[in-house]
């Protein structure tokens, strides 16, 4: 058995306002069935399930929700993407394969409140008119997806699953389908290809969307987690009155996950915008650690690009421009997009001065050389010459025009992909280049232009020196 | 150009680890719970129960072997080299036996910066594992014993509670290279049952 300890005394922060979250480490909370019933469970369903399809999508629509698995795209306008007038089936795919550096909110929603995620689940297909859906969980939730068969057999006793839902007519499966460990299949259409039992390797776009073509050549949703799990709370709340929460365009709640250098790394579910970043990392989080104090963060997973701490942003409100310091940027969307970097999957990476620069990036290069397809030639070969660049910089064997070559493969890799990770591996090259380059070149030395830098050229050398 | 990582491989393709798993054998039981698995997938879509089918065998049997490929591809219909492909890509699909005890320790950066690297060490040093032997392509080490494997693993989703390591299927999380220890005499205490 998993020795996941859950923290039932750990409260949330008086700043959090808990949606999504309200079950997690709740006091005397089970994730079975029975507890989900007790306390109101599938009641949204059975409401949804009165109303029209078209007035679901509405009600999402209003709410303006946006994506929470990364790139923040506006979910019922997603859902608006299937063909009017489609006559082949439509599939439903829940993207549990969590696994951006940083982020690590799914898997307490999966282990936690499985039903949370069926009961958005059952009420979207319904919407979009899906009668087969797939849960996507990576190959390292193997609790996780015990913990969701085990959910959907409960709901299928119910009859929540199955024909004729709670008599009105619908029918819907959902199976778990579990990944095999590559980051790429978080990618939408690389996830698809992965679900046909290929090699996930990205589609082409367009179509952009594979709610036009996605699942076996059909019209296809895939949401995140915890997308899903806010449709149930817009169905109970109204999609205006959802609307009001948050700021305008960034409407709702958000789980922010912040790690590394903090005194109490964690996971707080805030309302969109109501929460700067520094009461986030000081007030909420407790502020560096002792006798250090903050250099950078990674705001958005670790494709998101780096903010230097004490820097200033211009950042527009209200068609105003507005100069804000690094700790005032309140959290959302628009505003880290503004600062030029993204809200992205909410997985904050907090980096104080003890940090060296070239070792933060060499380690995130190392992620992306690892986990690139190797569809692309710009991404394949990029992010293995980005590693092998920042690796010198790490060993002090960089010269000066290394940094330079590192910078201009990140831009030739940005942009000339298939999928987003073109830009995934760049972004944090680019932005850790230009913003600490200083730092960088002071790891180089010109001298270091004569070392061999593979086992060819040790070899020659080798060879000329004993000649 | 032949490298000798791979020779070796060629050589002996089976770890220490192999005493520990049965070796892949069909059974009535197996086809059933494959066909099982083969079921939640439309019927003329059988090719979506290629990851599910592996995982089965690897859960089973501890790795694919060759023989593992050859009744995947002929439970769902297709061509060797179709399945063969997938478990290639896939960094969860192993093509050699991990030891019984199999580490997964998280590299990516808020565990690297938590002593992830240093955790790795430190079970690398208690189990006696080289971990020299390790390549792109052969990413676990096994100890020359076959019970203790290690493997570094990209980010396992519990950044928070830094540093993170899976044994086999049970995640432990804030394991402190100081913890390399208690966490190797539980396995320890578990292989006595």
């Amino acid at each position: 058995m998993s020795k996941i300890e859950y923290r039932k005394d750990r409260k949330p922060h008086p700043r959090e306002h808990r949606l999504v979250f309200r079950n997690v480490d709740r006091k005397g909370w089970k994730p079975d069935l029975k507890h989900y019933l007790e306390d109101g469970g599938y009641k949204q369903l059975r409401k949804a399930l009165k109303m029209a399809p078209r007035e679901i999508i509405e009600e999402v629509k209003k709410s303006q929700l946006r994506g929470r698995g990364g790139a923040g795209f506006p979910t019922g306008v997603k859902w608006g993407f299937i063909p009017p007038g489609n006559t082949r089936p439509v599939y439903l795919i829940c993207n549990a394969d969590e696994s951006e550096p940083g982020t690590f909110k799914d898997r307490h929603i999966i282990h936690q409140d499985p039903h949370q995620i069926l009961e958005g689940m059952i009420i979207s297909c319904f919407a979009v008119n899906a009668h087969l859906a797939y849960i996507y969980i990576r190959e390292e939730f193997p609790e996780g997806a015990r913990i969701l068969e085990k959910a959907i057999r409960e709901a299928r006793r119910e009859n929540l699953l199955g024909n004729n839902i709670l008599g009105s007519g619908f029918n819907l499966e959902i199976h778990v389908h579990r990944g095999a460990g590559a980051y790429i299949c978080g990618e939408e259409t690389g996830l698809i290809e992965s679900l046909e039992g290929k090699r996930p390797y990205p589609r082409i776009k367009p179509p952009y969307f594979p709610a036009a073509i996605g699942l076996w050549m059909c019209p296809t949703i895939v949401n995140n987690v915890e997308s899903l799990c806010h449709v149930k709370h817009i169905i109970a709340m109204g999609g205006d009155k959802y609307a009001e929460l948050g700021t305008p365009r960034n409407t709702g709640t958000r789980i922010l996950c912040v790690s590394g250098d903090v005194q109490r790394p964690g996971y707080f579910e805030i309302e969109l915008g109501a929460v700067t970043m520094g009461e986030l990392l000081n007030d909420l989080c407790g502020g560096p650690k002792d006798g250090r104090s903050f250099k950078a963060v990674i705001p958005g997973g670790s494709s998101a690009r780096i903010m230097r701490a004490d820097e200033s942003y211009t950042v527009k409100r209200n068609d105003e421009e507005i100069e804000m310091g690094f700790l005032d940027l309140p959290l959302d969307f628009d505003t880290i997009a503004a600062a030029g970097s993204m809200a992205g999957s909410g997985g904050i990476i907090v980096l104080d001065d003890s940090r060296r620069m070239s070792w933060v990036l060499n380690n995130i290069n190392q992620f992306y050389a690892h986990e690139s397809c190797g569809q692309c030639t710009p991404c394949r070969e990029g992010a293995a010459w980005m590693r092998k660049l920042t690796g010198r910089l790490v060993a002090g064997t960089a010269t000066p025009r290394d940094v330079e070559t590192l910078e201009s493969i990140a831009y030739q890799i940005d942009g000339r992909t298939i999928c987003a990770f073109g830009e995934a591996c760049s972004w944090p090259v680019e932005a850790v280049v230009g913003k600490f380059r200083d730092e960088l070149l002071a790891e180089t030395s010109a001298r270091n232009e004569s070392l061999p830098h593979n086992p060819e050229q040790a070899a020659q050398q080798r060879y000329l020196q004993e000649a | 150009m032949s490298s000798p990582i791979l020779e070796q491989q060629i050589a002996s393709p089976q770890t220490p680890g192999a005493k520990y798993f049965t070796p892949f054998e069909v059974s009535a039981e197996l086809e059933e719970e494959a066909r099982k698995r083969i079921e939640r997938y439309p019927a003329e879509h059988r090719p979506a129960a290629l990851l599910p089918l592996l995982l089965l065998v690897q859960e089973r049997f501890g790795f694919i072997s060759p023989e593992a490929v050859q009744w995947v591809a002929g439970m769902l219909d297709v061509q060797p080299i179709r399945v063969e492909e997938v478990v290639t890509f896939y960094p969860g699909l192993r093509q050699r036996a991990p030891g019984r005890f199999h580490f997964r320790v998280c590299r990516t950066l808020s565990c690297a910066m938590g002593g992830s690297y240093e955790l790795m060490d430190k079970l690398c040093e208690l189990t006696g594992i080289d971990r020299s032997t390790i390549s792109h392509r052969n990413p676990i080490a096994v100890s020359p014993c076959g019970t203790w494997s290690v493997e570094f693993s990209e980010c396992l989703a519990a950044c928070g509670t830094a540093p993170v390591c899976m044994v086999n299927d049970d995640f432990h999380e804030e394991v402190t290279p100081g913890r390399a220890a208690d966490l190797i005499a539980s396995c320890r205490d578990k292989s006595k049952d």
